[in-house]
């Protein structure tokens, strides 16, 4: 009965832990690269640093960048708006990181539109997930 | 051995149970626990969305009419783009009514239902006459010290904020 128990708890946790790891930087690099039509090679760390840094005129005339909440340094935890604690984005330094499609897609929905005042594409999303990858 | 397992076997059957309960769709409100504590309400999407930038502000702080607003309009959320899938959305929705301030579920809500007019539907907790009622002793240089930053940021000083506790005793007002 006990082992009963014991391997049926085994199970359930297997189960919740691959169904959170169901996507992955690397997963998602790829599909960002198909959906831009250009191999995976094609995405440029380069361009996504460059994405995070730059800043835009916001809505109220100050400037704006992922780099204002989320800190120069990505594996540093940065600070929303109201001074709430926001985790580190580099997967290096928090590992939940780029692991829900949905999740990584809501928030590119959200910032982009706040920064960029638009949408980002399906290759500024993969530049930028292929920058973070690496971040150090 | 025998007891190693036995030990194993417990901590696991106790681990997955709590996984279970806290993974149910919960809107339950537990009792009141008094003026100045809110009751223990939760709902896994309101925890998890609305405490991703600011901490999840109880529903008792405002009336329906209010939550209707805000929830309305995600995609300009004081500056900032908030927009939700519809379901979690309306999941949202549904908790924030039920607990509303003038849903007669928490006395803290009927005290912000005492001070608000009819019509009233503000979009901000701090607009209320309530809040501005209860922290009218606070001047403005301390709301934009360093560490607070804002009156949104309540559990700068309510350091048991999250845990809906806003008795006096627990309130800490940072120096800087």
């Amino acid at each position: 009965m006990i082992k009963h128990l014991l391997y049926g708890g085994l199970a359930v946790l297997g189960m919740a832990s691959a169904v959170a790891a169901a996507d992955s930087p690397a997963s998602l690099m790829a599909q960002y690269a198909q959906q831009a039509g250009v191999p995976v090679s094609g995405l440029s760390a380069s361009r996504g640093a460059a994405l995070y840094r730059t800043e835009h005129p916001g809505r109220d005339g100050q400037a704006v960048s992922c780099a204002g909440c989320h800190t120069a340094n990505p594996a540093q935890a940065g600070r929303s708006r109201v001074g709430k604690r926001i985790e580190p984005l580099a997967p290096v330094a928090n590992p939940q990181r780029f692991t829900d499609a949905a999740k990584v897609e809501k928030w590119f929905r959200r910032n982009c539109q706040d920064v960029l005042q638009r949408e980002c594409s399906a290759q500024e999303k993969g530049d930028f997930i292929a920058w973070l990858s690496q971040a150090r | 051995m025998n007891y190693l397992l036995r030990g194993i076997g417990v901590v696991t059957a106790v681990g997955v149970f709590s996984l279970l309960a806290f993974s149910l769709p919960s809107g339950d409100a537990h009792g009141d626990g008094g003026g100045n504590v809110l009751p223990r309400t939760t709902n896994k999407a309101w925890q998890q969305e609305c405490a991703s930038c600011h901490i999840a502000y109880s529903p008792a702080f405002l009336p329906k009419a209010s939550w209707r607003r805000l929830m309305g309009g995600l995609d300009q959320h004081f500056g900032e783009n908030a927009s939700l899938d519809p379901a979690t959305q309306a999941d949202i929705l549904r908790f924030l009514e039920a607990n509303a301030a003038d849903s007669g579920t928490s006395r803290m809500g009927s005290r912000v239902m005492q001070s608000m007019g009819a019509n009233q539907a503000p979009l901000r907790i701090t607009e209320t006459r309530w809040f501005a009622r209860k922290h009218d002793e606070v001047s403005k240089s301390v709301w934009t010290r360093k560490s607070i930053g804002s009156a949104a940021n309540c559990a700068a000083c309510h350091r048991q904020a999250e845990q809906g506790v806003f008795d006096e005793d627990t309130v800490r007002i940072p120096k800087q």
